[in-house]
């Protein structure tokens, strides 16, 4: 079942994974992920997604995955406190309806916490905005405004705020153009040149 | 989709056990017999056996049909070549529940010491002597131990019971639109049905066999109750509205509503047609109510499944509100709490606690993927 190749930004979020970790993973879609991390980090864990085919994917892959919404708060209702080394929730930050809260409960079952996300400040969509005077639709954005899922978009720097109001550490960040590679020149303005960002955040001690 | 095929022809068989058994209730059967069905080949491993447990009127006829019968069983769409569980597959199993009436012995059988009809006599069985008793069964066919127990409603709580309570006979626990226990809701619902029953002039305190009559009205009346409780607000709606069988109001007590004649349809039909013994339907609804595993652990369902190895598959069904899907949520957690080995699917279906017999591409699909999956790892296993 694993014959897809693991995504770019799969590889970079397995290598924050130790070996024999405990893993939720939030909107595991297929269950790639987690079926990639059991098998080269021997992890244990599970894996929550809304949608019924992604499901049955995840099951024929032998995943265990529980059928949740992640809007409804279960996260909490179905886990202790720290019952998991690391919360992964890649893409999905933007697409629930409170991403505050999620933080909360992401960060309440989970040491550490792996979100990634598009980057609403990249240059792009800065200047479809400015010039356009539209918002952006692009390959990383690509639904129109009155038909998106991604309802809470920020920039990384809204993020980090969030995070710095919550008492959040950010631990690690990788930031990403679109075909999950690094530039040199990211790492002056990552805000501005950056698609994608993957952040390592855990409860300030 | 796999292309299917039907299993056929059918032959029920009996399994006399002269062991005694002794029950929950503290009374012991010295005998007795289990009707079952199997479908499909045990393997020469002996690792692909299932076990279904079937619900609360349902017996040990779940698929196939029989010799110059149309009617199939009552889980046809789901077992059978290449179904969800494939009999090219899996060798499967089911037997009709002690006290139950079709083949296995219940209150319509003679009991042995008195040479008389068991009648109200009959112990009342619970989902731990069911799942004994099919342990038994399970010996009698050599099978060393089952690759998957599954079932439905009641059904799903035998599965529970047998994964708490022979955790290295069950590999795979698959328990549908169940619940862990009954709601005070769900037994006054069972109270209700009991006492149309038992109210009923023929029941003759249970002796009705004897007096060579059975309590149809009752029975019928008990089953139109429990019918509503299998269905939706949704799909009476979408099915019946609130047609007229004529058209128009006669401002009568007639049956006028088309979702009237439905119900005064399903009830003859459980008392006549199928001709379900009253003294089972009791003994069922009171396994129903006793069921509660998590009594014997402090009341918590957690502890009650930690000796619990099998792997989990937890289904639902979002308009059932017999067993909602919250009901399925308090599995999933104590199981959770276990760090079990657990999917959970809720289901979309408007069918209501039915949906669990009706097709939906979900349920099969996440069924289908599961049953593969199961089939996979003892193939894996073997090295094939």
């Amino acid at each position: 079942m694993t014959s897809t190749p693991l995504s770019p930004e799969f590889k970079l979020i397995a290598e924050w994974i130790h070996s024999k970790s405990r893993v939720l993973d939030l909107g595991c879609g297929d269950g790639q992920l987690l079926d990639y991390l059991i098998q080269n980090r021997s992890i244990t864990g599970y894996g929550m997604e809304i949608d019924p085919q992604k499901n049955i994917k995840a099951v024929q892959r032998g995943i265990n995955v529980i059928q949740s919404n992640l809007n409804s708060h279960d996260i909490c209702d179905y886990f202790d406190e720290d019952s998991f080394d690391f919360v992964i929730m890649t893409q999905a930050l933007q697409v629930v309806s409170r991403p505050d809260l999620l933080l909360d409960e992401m960060l309440a079952v989970g040491k550490q916490s792996i979100i990634t996300f598009p980057n609403f400040g990249h240059w792009r969509n800065r200047a479809q905005l400015f010039f356009g005077g539209r918002m952006p639709q692009n390959k990383s954005l690509p639904n129109p405004w009155y038909n998106t899922p991604n309802i809470h978009l920020c920039t990384f720097n809204d993020f980090e705020d969030l995070c710095e109001e919550k008492n959040i550490e950010v631990v690690a960040r990788t930031v990403v153009n679109s075909r999950h590679e690094p530039t040199f020149a990211m790492r002056f303005a990552p805000n501005w040149l950056g698609e994608i960002a993957l952040y390592r955040v855990q409860r300030k001690s | 989709m796999p292309m299917t095929d039907e299993i056929g022809i059918v032959t029920p068989q009996k399994l006399h056990v002269s062991t005694p058994l002794e029950m929950v209730s503290g009374v012991t059967l010295p005998e007795y017999d289990l009707m079952y069905e199997t479908y499909g080949n045990l393997n020469a491993d002996k690792t692909n056996a299932i076990l279904i447990c079937h619900a609360l009127s349902g017996n040990h006829h779940v698929a196939g049909q029989y010799e110059g019968e149309t009617a199939k069983g009552w889980w046809n769409g789901y077992i059978g070549p290449g179904k969800p569980i494939d009999t090219n597959h899996f060798f499967v199993v089911c037997s009709n529940n002690l006290g139950g009436c079709h083949g296995s012995t219940g209150p319509a059988s003679i009991n042995p010491l008195t040479g008389k009809v068991y009648g109200p006599d009959f112990p009342i069985a619970t989902c731990k002597d069911w799942v004994h008793s099919q342990n038994t069964l399970r010996q009698h066919l050599e099978i060393d131990s089952w690759a998957a127990v599954i079932g439905g409603s009641m059904g799903g709580m035998q599965v529970l019971q047998w994964a708490i309570d022979f955790p290295d006979l069950i590999h795979h626990a698959i328990v549908i639109a169940s619940a862990p226990k009954l709601s005070a809701q769900n037994i006054a619902f069972n109270e209700v049905a009991r006492r149309a029953i038992m109210t009923d002039p023929e029941f003759h305190d249970g002796h009705f066999i004897e007096a060579g009559t059975t309590p149809k009205k009752g029975l019928a009346l008990a089953r139109m109750l429990g019918h509503l409780t299998y269905l939706s607000d949704d799909m009476m709606g979408s099915k019946f509205g609130r047609e007229l069988r004529e058209g128009k109001l006669n401002y009568n007590f007639d049956v006028e509503f088309q979702v009237e004649s439905y119900l005064r349809y399903q009830g003859e039909k459980f008392a006549t047609k199928q001709n379900f013994d009253a003294n089972t339907y009791l003994l069922m609804t009171k396994a129903l109510d006793y069921f509660d595993p998590a009594a014997d652990f402090d009341n918590d369902l957690s502890k009650a499944l930690a000796k619990a190895t099998a792997k989990f598959l937890i289904i639902s069904f979002t308009t059932d509100w017999r067993f909602s899907p919250e009901r399925s949520h308090e599995i999933v957690k104590a199981l959770l709490d276990n760090d079990a080995d657990i999917s959970y699917a809720e289901v979309d279906s408007q069918h209501g606690h039915d949906a669990f017999l009706l097709p939906n591409s979900h349920y099969e699909g996440v069924f289908r993927a599961y049953m593969n999956r199961i089939y996979n790892d003892f193939c894996r296993q073997r090295g094939e």
